[in-house]
C-alpha cells in the first residue's frame, strides 16, 4: 500500500503544533498516491491520537513506553524504522526531526530530502528545498523510494481533512539504545523558541547593552513573542545561543519579525527570508535591514520601542 | 586517541549565489570557498582532544571536488595529520550516498571518534554526520555545543526547543559540532608551511546517484519592497495601523 507516516512530534505528553504541518504534508501525499496518512505518536504511556483524524490521519499508530517520555535517538529511530513498510516518511524539521529524518532514512536505506518547504505530488513526489542559506532554492523530485521528508516547521499550513483517525497501539521493543539521553535541562524560565514562535522580537548590537534587552523582553511580552537575536549580541555573551537567528543560528517562518538595532548582514537575512511580515527599527537609513522589511521605523530604538510595546498593549487590551 | 573530522568544501557564506546556464546547479566561477565552519569546529574539538590524550592522530576526510584538497589542508594547516580525499566532481543533494563513502572510509580505521559538522552551510541536510554513525551502527549525538570525553566514553549536550538534552554513550562514536562548542584556532603561518607536507591521500568516491533528481534551481521570489512608515516614536500610530490592516498580523 502507498501509505505515508507521518511521525509526530509530542513533549510532555503535548502534541506539538508542527505536527499539524506533518500531517498536512503528509495527507497532500497520500491523496496523490491513493493512500492512507498513519500518524506515528512515540511518546511515554498515556499519549493520546485524539483529533488528529480531523487532520487528516486515517490512523494513529501509538508507541507508548515510559523510556520513551524525552527523545531517545536510536529508540525513536527503531520505533520509526519498524514501523511498517511505508514508501514515504514525512517528519517536521525541528531540533528532534533534524536528528531523527536522517537517522530513519539511513536505517531504511532511503533518500532524505531535508528541510523542505513545499511538499506535492506531480506525477511523483516534488518538492522545495532553499539552499545556500536560502539564496537559492531547489524543486526536487523524489525519485529514491522509500523516501524521508523533513519539512521547514511553520512553511505548511496546517488544513483540515476529516478522516477516521481509528488507534492502535504498535508494540515498542525493549532495548538499550547506543547513545541515552540521560537528562533534559529545562532553562530557568521556560522561554518560547525563536524557530516556533509565530511572533519574533529579535535584537543587535543596537541595544548597546545585555541589560537594553528588558525593552525588547517587554515588547515580546505584548505581542506574545519569542526574543531572538543577531550574532553579534551572542557572540558577545549577551544572549544566548539558541536565540540566535541566521545562517549559523536558526532560520524562523513568524508571521511577524520585527528586527531591532540590526544592522541586516547577509548571514542575519538568511534566517528571516520566510518570515511573512517583516519590521525593521534602525537609526541608520541606509542599514540593508530596510531592503527586506516590509515595514521600516527609521529611529532610536530607545524611544520607538517602549512607545510600541505602549500601543501594542492597548490594541491587544482594546 | 584517533580521530577522524568530515569536512566539506562550500561556498563562502558571504558568497553571491550565481545560477549556472543549465539552470540546475550553481555557476562556482568566481566564487571563494572555504571549509564549512561547523566542520571548524569539529576539526577543533578533534585537536583538544588529540592535545589533553597526550598522543594520536586526526583524520581529515572529505568528498569532493579535486579544488576539496585545499579545504583538507585548511585543516591541516590547523594542525590535523593527514587528510584523505575521496573525489567527485559533483556531489548528490540526497545525503545518502556521500554517507556510505565515509562510512565505508571510516568503517576500518579503529578511530574513537568520528566528528562532523551539525550541518553543511550549502546544502543544509544536517544529515550526513547522523547517517553516517547509522551505517556504522555507532552511538551518535548530534548538534553537539559542549562535549566531555574521557575513559572511553562521553557525555554530551545538545540545544532543542525550550532546553538542553543531556546524552551519555560509549566510544566509538560520531559527534555532529554546532556552534558553541569551542573557537576554531586560526592556521599560523607555520602551520600553512607544514601543512604543505602532509600526507594527503586522493581517490575516487564512486558515488551512487541518490534518490532526489534535479528539476530546477532558481532564485528565490524577491521580496516585494517594503517602506518607511515614518521616523521615531511618531511613527509607532502608522507602524500599528500597517500591521493591523495591511499585514492583518495583529
Ligand atoms: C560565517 C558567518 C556566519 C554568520 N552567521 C550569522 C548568523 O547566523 N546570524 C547573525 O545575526 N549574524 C551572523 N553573522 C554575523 C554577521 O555578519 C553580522 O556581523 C551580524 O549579524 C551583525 O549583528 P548586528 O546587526 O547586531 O550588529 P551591527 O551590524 O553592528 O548592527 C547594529 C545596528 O544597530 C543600529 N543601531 C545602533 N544604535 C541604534 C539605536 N539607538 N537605535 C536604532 N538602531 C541602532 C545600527 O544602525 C546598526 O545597523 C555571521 C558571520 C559569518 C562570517
Ligand atoms: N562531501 C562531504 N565530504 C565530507 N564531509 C561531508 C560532506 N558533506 C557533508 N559532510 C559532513 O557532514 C556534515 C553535515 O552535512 P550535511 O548533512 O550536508 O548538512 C558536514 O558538516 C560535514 O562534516
Amino acid at each position: 500500500m502507498p501509505d505515508v507516516l507521518a511521525i509526530l512530534e509530542q513533549r510532555g505528553g503535548t502534541l506539538k503544533k508542527v505536527s499539524h504541518e506533518t500531517l498536512t504534508a503528509a495527507r497532500h501525499l497520500a491523496d496523490g498516491l491513493n493512500g492512507e496518512v498513519h500518524a506515528l505518536l512515540i511518546g511515554a504511556a498515556g499519549g493520546s491520537g485524539d483529533g488528529l483524524g480531523t487532520f487528516g490521519a486515517d490512523k494513529v499508530l501509538l508507541a507508548a513506553d515510559e523510556g520513551l517520555r524525552d527523545y531517545q535517538a536510536d529508540r525513536y529511530a527503531a520505533v520509526a524504522a519498524s514501523a511498517g513498510d511505508y514508501p514515504v516518511v514525512v517528519i517536521a524539521a525541528t531540533a528532534l526531526g533534524k536528528d531523527l529524518a536522517p537517522r530513519v532514512a539511513a536505517r531504511l536505506g532511503g533518500a532524505l530530502a531535508a528541510d523542505v518547504t513545499e511538499v506535492r505530488y506531480e506525477d511523483g513526489i516534488v518538492v522545495t528545498r532553499p539552499v545556500y542559506a536560502g539564496k537559492a532554492i531547489y524543486t526536487l523530485k523524489v525519485t529514491g523510494s522509500p523516501c524521508v521528508l523533513s519539512v521547514r516547521p511553520n512553511a505548511i499550513t496546517p488544513e483540515q481533512s476529516e478522516k477516521a483517525g481509528t488507534t492502535e497501539m504498535m508494540p515498542v521493543a525493549a532495548a538499550d539504545p547506543r547513545a541515552k539521553t540521560v537528562e533534559v535541562k529545562q532553562p530557568e524560565k521556560a522561554a518560547l523558541d525563536v524557530a516556533e514562535a509565530s511572533v519574533v522580537v529579535s535584537g543587535g548590537r543596537g541595544l548597546k547593552e545585555p541589560e537594553n534587552f528588558g525593552l525588547l523582553e517587554d515588547l515580546a511580552g505584548a505581542l506574545g513573542a519569542a526574543v531572538g537575536a543577531s550574532r553579534a549580541v551572542v557572540d558577545a555573551g549577551w544572549r544566548p545561543h539558541a536565540e540566535q537567528v541566521g545562517q549559523t543560528g536558526k532560520v524562523v517562518s513568524p508571521n511577524l519579525y520585527v528586527a531591532v538595532g540590526i544592522s541586516g548582514a547577509i548571514q542575519h537575512l538568511a534566517g528571516i527570508r520566510t518570515a511573512k511580515t517583516i519590521v525593521a527599527i534602525n537609526k541608520d537609513p541606509d542599514a540593508p535591514i530596510f531592503k527586506v522589511a516590509d515595514y521600516g521605523i527609521v529611529g532610536d530604538l530607545f524611544e520607538v520601542v517602549p512607545k510600541l510595546t505602549e500601543e501594542i498593549r492597548k490594541v491587544r487590551e482594546g | 586517541m584517533k580521530l577522524a573530522v568530515c569536512v566539506k568544501r562550500v561556498p563562502d557564506s558571504e558568497a553571491r549565489i550565481k545560477i549556472g546556464a543549465d539552470g540546475s546547479a550553481i555557476d562556482g566561477s568566481g566564487v571563494k570557498f572555504v571549509l564549512n565552519p561547523y566542520d571548524e569546529y569539529a576539526v577543533e574539538e578533534a585537536l583538544k582532544l588529540k592535545e589533553a590524550a597526550g598522543a594520536g592522530e586526526v583524520v581529515v576526510i572529505s568528498v569532493g571536488p579535486d579544488a576539496a584538497q585545499e579545504t583538507i589542508r585548511t585543516a591541516l594547516a590547523m594542525g590535523a595529520d593527514r587528510g584523505v580525499l575521496l573525489r567527485s566532481e559533483t556531489l548528490p543533494l540526497d545525503p545518502l550516498p556521500v554517507a556510505r563513502a565515509l562510512a565505508a572510509e571510516v568503517k576500518d580505521g579503529s578511530f574513537d571518534l568520528v566528528l562532523f559538522g551539525k550541518m553543511a552551510i550549502d546544502d543544509s541536510s544536517h544529515a550526513v554526520g547522523t547517517m553516517v554513525a547509522e551505517l556504522l551502527e555507532l552511538p551518535c549525538v548530534s548538534a553537539v555545543a559542549h562535549l566531555s570525553v574521557a575513559d572511553g566514553s562521553g557525555t554530551a549536550e545538545r540545544e532543542v526547543e525550550g532546553g538542553v538534552e543531556v546524552v551519555e554513550f560509549a566510544l566509538p562514536a560520531v559527534v555532529t559540532a554546532d556552534k558553541g562548542l569551542n573557537e576554531p584556532r586560526y592556521p599560523a603561518l607555520r602551520g600553512i608551511m607544514m601543512a604543505k607536507k602532509k600526507q594527503l591521500e586522493v581517490k575516487d568516491a564512486g558515488l551512487e546517484a541518490g534518490g532526489l533528481e534535479v528539476v530546477s534551481l532558481s532564485h528565490p521570489p524577491e521580496r516585494k519592497a517594503g517602506r518607511i512608515v515614518g521616523e521615531g516614536a511618531e511613527a509607532v500610530p502608522a507602524l500599528i495601523e500597517a500591521l493591523k490592516n495591511e499585514a492583518k498580523v495583529l
